[in-house]
């Protein structure tokens, strides 16, 4: 990573986050200032799927390959893919606290459908340290993760938009049919230039993080081998 | 290749007769699994949608300590380098698929009448039941062997099979609840047909998955 490049991520990251705050919105009917919310709740909840899908094309790569590299970046995209996910879902529960007057709703078929997502990839990371071998570890996991991963399109889009539930997008949603959220038609353009900002801020935080994390594994067996010797 | 296959089902169910290990506890299970629901009912009148859904967990729990024997067993005993030897792996899985789905029907059957006779669940749309009895049993079943494939290598095998199926499996539970519901509150077959296509094609695609992807876990 070049310099620029972090010196832009905390610069995106902090604007985001003093003007997803203070800058004056235009009011959405029922959410008022709730919706800036929006600002972070959103780009995490997205940065959890992109991580998720990129940890699933690198198992399918490490099987075709049998290259340890790939391993190391799927376990490294689900591990960061979980850490965004859980606060997707916590910054979800506090809006569901203020909004729907309860943080943890069970019929609502999001909230269900993003806990069971946790579960997979936190089923996917016990897996992994229940297994020594590094060549075995790598391979089961990737195998279980491709299998897992059958299930979380119908996770992400596909139970939140046929059930219905108080989540936007959902199947009784009167306000915007067909799933899209308030994003489509609700934001005034100061909202979506600060939406839109986050949403490339928090991707490229994903991508500064991914790298860090990856040197480090690599370091790390690097070492372990070294060791061994 | 289905002679092979078939071959392999015979060889599980050979050595099963001669213990009825899996059998018997499975029965156990249910058996203790029934008794608690129904302590835990008491004489109360329960609605046949509750119920059912109760069904479906006795059945999700039986499975998931019962359908990852076929794998395990081969690595406790050693012998998954003999099978390596003599056959090749898509061979493997359709044999203990056969084997899987033998014994889950037998023993959600056996479910089926004790949770019948022990609740009085009333049930208005029997063959719509029993469809998705069916095809229930399939997804359970296509999930069910490979998720046991990848733990019979894994270290801790016992603690980690539901916590590792219950994702997957998940979608099929919900989906089997939702149509079980309906069935026991009398909805025409017809309507119930949306649920059968999303249990028939999570079948699919999960066998076609496992079927792909089975050799990279039978290679050592």
């Amino acid at each position: 990573m070049k310099a620029y490049y972090k010196i832009l991520v905390f610069f995106i990251i902090s604007s985001v986050c003093v003007a997803g705050l203070l800058v004056p919105i235009d009011f959405i009917p029922g959410l008022g200032e709730r919706a800036r919310n929006l600002f972070f709740h959103v780009p995490m909840s997205w940065v959890a799927s992109v991580a998720f899908l990129m940890s699933m094309v690198f198992s399918i790569r490490y099987l075709i390959s049998k290259n340890i590299d790939f391993d190391i970046k799927a376990h490294c995209a689900a591990e960061i893919g979980l850490v965004f996910c859980i606060l997707g879902y916590v910054t979800g529960t506090i809006w569901a606290r203020v909004d729907w007057g309860t943080f943890f709703k069970i019929d609502e078929p999001r909230m269900m459908s993003i806990l069971l997502l946790m579960l997979i990839y936190a089923a996917y990371l016990i897996l992994r340290s229940s297994i020594d071998e590094e060549e075995k570890k790598a391979r089961l996991s990737a195998v279980y993760l491709i299998i897992a991963f059958l299930t979380v399109p119908f996770f992400i889009f596909i139970m939140p938009r046929v059930f219905p539930g108080l989540h936007p997008g959902s199947a009784d949603d009167t306000q915007s049919p067909g799933g899209g959220p308030v994003v489509k038609n609700e934001m005034n353009t100061t909202m979506r230039i600060i939406f839109y900002t986050s949403s490339i801020g928090f991707v490229m935080l994903y991508v500064w993080i991914y790298n860090l994390r990856v040197r480090i594994e690599k370091l790390s067996i690097k070492k372990l081998r070294s060791v061994a010797i | 290749m289905l002679k092979s296959s078939v071959e392999i089902f015979r060889k599980d169910f050979k050595s099963e007769l001669r213990t009825k290990f899996a059998f018997n506890s499975l029965l156990m299970f249910v058996v203790v699994t029934i008794i608690i629901i129904k302590f835990s009912l008491g004489e109360d009148k329960t609605d046949n949608e509750i119920l059912s859904g109760l069904f479906w967990i006795v059945v999700f729990f039986s499975a998931s300590s019962g359908l990852s024997r076929v794998f395990i067993k081969e690595e406790e005993k050693e012998t998954s380098v003999a099978l390596k030897l003599s056959t090749s792996h898509p061979e493997v899985l359709a044999g203990k698929f056969i084997f899987n789905f033998a014994l889950s029907f037998l023993i959600n059957a056996v479910i089926f009448v004790f949770f019948i006779m022990a609740t009085g669940i009333v049930i208005k749309n029997f063959p719509g039941f029993v469809i998705t009895f069916f095809l229930g049993n399939m997804g359970l079943v296509s999930a069910s062997t490979i998720i046991a494939a990848i733990i019979s290598k894994a270290n801790s095998k016992g603690t980690l099979y539901p916590v590792l199926s219950f994702p997957v499996l998940l979608p099929l539970l919900l989906s089997l609840i939702e149509a079980g519901k309906l069935s026991t509150a009398g909805v025409e077959t017809g309507r119930l047909y949306s649920e059968f296509l999303f249990l028939f094609s999570y079948t699919v695609v999960v066998t076609i998955t496992s079927f792909i992807l089975f050799k990279y876990i039978w290679e050592d």
